[in-house]
């Protein structure tokens, strides 16, 4: 495997007694799609989660393990120090209401009270977008709310304001499932296309989705990493027989 | 048809009937109220009413401006105190929804919305009046903060609670501090909520009296000192309106007339801010 981008052991991760993860072993490389693939409920979203902290918000959550960001330890650093170089995509859109599509894009600077001059803003503004597949669509509307454009466009405004932050990894927490098919497969595409460029985790319930766009995948059931490798492995030769039953729709 | 639908059918006349009947009579207080204060306050209305200083009884003229003046003091007073005070204390109810504290605060806060407000003009007397030995623009403008707090931290409380939870994580997400995801990204996008809070409580103590009589307690004079005494609309209504001349009340009808129009106009003002800057998720 190429560069180690993220590299998580022994991991587990706790909401009061109740025990989400259980020893999580997961590496992923630099510049591939890693799917996180699992029935609902297994501990997926937890996963990605607690690669950006958002999981400690929840009152009574704690993990056990390690997890490095290249050379970081991830579980060292301060939150908001960590967050700034971890861009996450939600399940629903979530531009923020009040802010121009431009601001949107560039909220993660604006927000944490970076300054640059407006043609450096300009710049990261149309390579976001571009690199969202959006600026075709909004290069003529920069200065209109975010939130009259469609829920697909709206996602991948969303896309590009974790793009502007240079993100060592991109997060993807079931980013089509709030979407219609076609901009389903538009958000698809942007993320083969993504990955020249990005490291992305991406979780999903739909197998479809990690089969057509991930490199590896990682199947979790119950909180538990059954299997890891490359996609085309799993789909063609799962080792596990759960990793088996769920490929074929026996449960999930 | 039989009978017994055309019976069914009536019933149901008849309930649409009452409901919409008695839905429009309870407009009727209110149109009353604008009918007598325009009818008698209207004619005393004019350019000298509004700019000149009241003029002791026997002299034609005069007008109300200490007591416009005086209002506007006040009201700026108690929402510099107020408004801060009531929005720090939403944004805590808010993001506290549990926890022992956050409970005894939004009880408290309900107390305080119930007190009458003569026993918060006591209390400001007591506090402010007492102390200083004089009664003052201040202590006026601290009674009316304190009947405007309630108003205030509920409907911060309230709107800032009506914010998606994936607004929060979006900022979070992006590495911004807790402190400046809730004011430059909840407090930004529940404003048009929080505003209308505001204008909603000022409407609410432009006519208050009760609070002012032992504080502000009222000056013929014109007064720009916080220090002294002040008039406002409410007190002056009530003065001329307990006085034996003819000549006073009809200014107590024109200084009403003025008030409920105020009233009247933070009250739409309010509104067209809750419509108009509504944010749209």
């Amino acid at each position: 495997m190429e560069s180690t981008v993220l590299s998580v052991t022994d991991f587990s991760a706790y909401f009061g007694e109740n025990q989400i993860l259980k020893n999580i072993n997961l590496d992923t490389g630099s510049n591939v799609v890693t799917a996180l693939m699992g029935p609902s409920g297994c501990g997926k979203t937890t996963l990605i989660r607690c690669v950006n902290r958002m999981h400690e918000l929840i009152p009574g959550a704690t993990v056990k393990g390690k997890m490095y960001l290249k050379q970081d330890d991830v579980y060292a650093m301060e939150p908001i120090v960590l967050r700034r170089k971890i861009g996450m995509v939600f399940q629903k859109p979530n531009p923020f209401p009040m802010m121009s599509i431009y601001d949107n894009v560039i909220a993660g600077y604006k927000l944490n009270g970076i300054r640059l001059k407006r043609d450096e803003l300009d710049t990261i503004v149309e390579r976001s977008l571009r690199g969202a597949a959006l600026w075709d669509e909004v290069r003529d509307s920069l200065h209109r709310k975010g939130t009259f454009l469609s829920g697909g466009q709206q996602q991948r405004l969303c896309i590009a304001r974790a793009l502007a932050m240079n993100p060592e990894i991109l997060l993807l927490d079931e980013p089509t499932s709030a979407l219609d098919p076609k901009s389903t497969s538009a958000i698809e595409e942007l993320i083969v296309e993504l990955k020249k460029s990005v490291t992305m985790l991406l979780v999903t319930h739909n197998i479809a989705q990690a089969a057509r766009v991930s490199d590896y995948t990682a199947f979790i059931y119950l909180g538990e990493l059954v299997e890891f490798g490359t996609t085309e492995k799993m789909f063609t030769v799962p080792k596990d027989k759960r990793t088996e039953e769920y490929l074929t729709g026996k449960f999930g | 048809m039989n009978d017994h639908t055309t019976i069914r059918l009536l019933k149901d006349k008849v309930f649409r009937g009452t409901v919409m009947f008695l839905a429009c009579f309870s407009m009727l207080p209110l149109l009353l109220i604008l009918y007598y204060i325009t009818r008698n306050g209207i004619a005393v209305i004019n350019w000298e009413f509004l700019t000149q200083l009241p003029r002791p009884i026997g002299e034609v003229g005069g007008g109300v401006f200490n007591a416009v003046v005086g209002t506007v003091i006040l009201i700026i007073l108690s929402s510099i105190l107020s408004v801060p005070i009531g929005i720090t204390a939403g944004i805590y109810l808010s993001e506290r929804s549990e926890g022992k504290i956050a409970n005894i605060v939004r009880l408290c806060v309900v107390v305080l919305q119930g007190t009458p407000s003569i026993v918060i003009g006591i209390v400001a007397y007591i506090w402010i009046v007492a102390p200083f030995h004089s009664f003052s623009a201040l202590s006026g403008g601290v009674a009316l903060s304190i009947m405007m707090l309630p108003v205030i931290i509920k409907s911060t409380e309230e709107t800032l609670k009506l914010m998606p939870y994936h607004l929060k994580e979006a900022s979070l997400a992006l590495g911004v501090p807790y402190y400046k995801t809730i004011l430059k990204v909840i407090l930004p996008t529940g404003i048009s909520g929080i505003l209308t809070g505001i204008l909603l409580s000022v409407a609410r103590i432009t006519g208050e009296t009760a609070p002012l009589l032992f504080t502000a307690f009222g000056n013929q004079f014109m007064n720009w000192n916080l220090f002294k005494p002040i008039d406002s609309l409410p007190y002056r209504i009530f003065y001329y309106a307990m006085s034996p001349y003819p000549e006073w009340h009809a200014f107590a009808w024109g200084a009403s007339f003025i008030l409920v129009v105020v009233v009247l106009g933070f009250n739409l003002i309010a509104r067209g801010v809750a419509v108009k800057w509504k944010v749209q998720f």
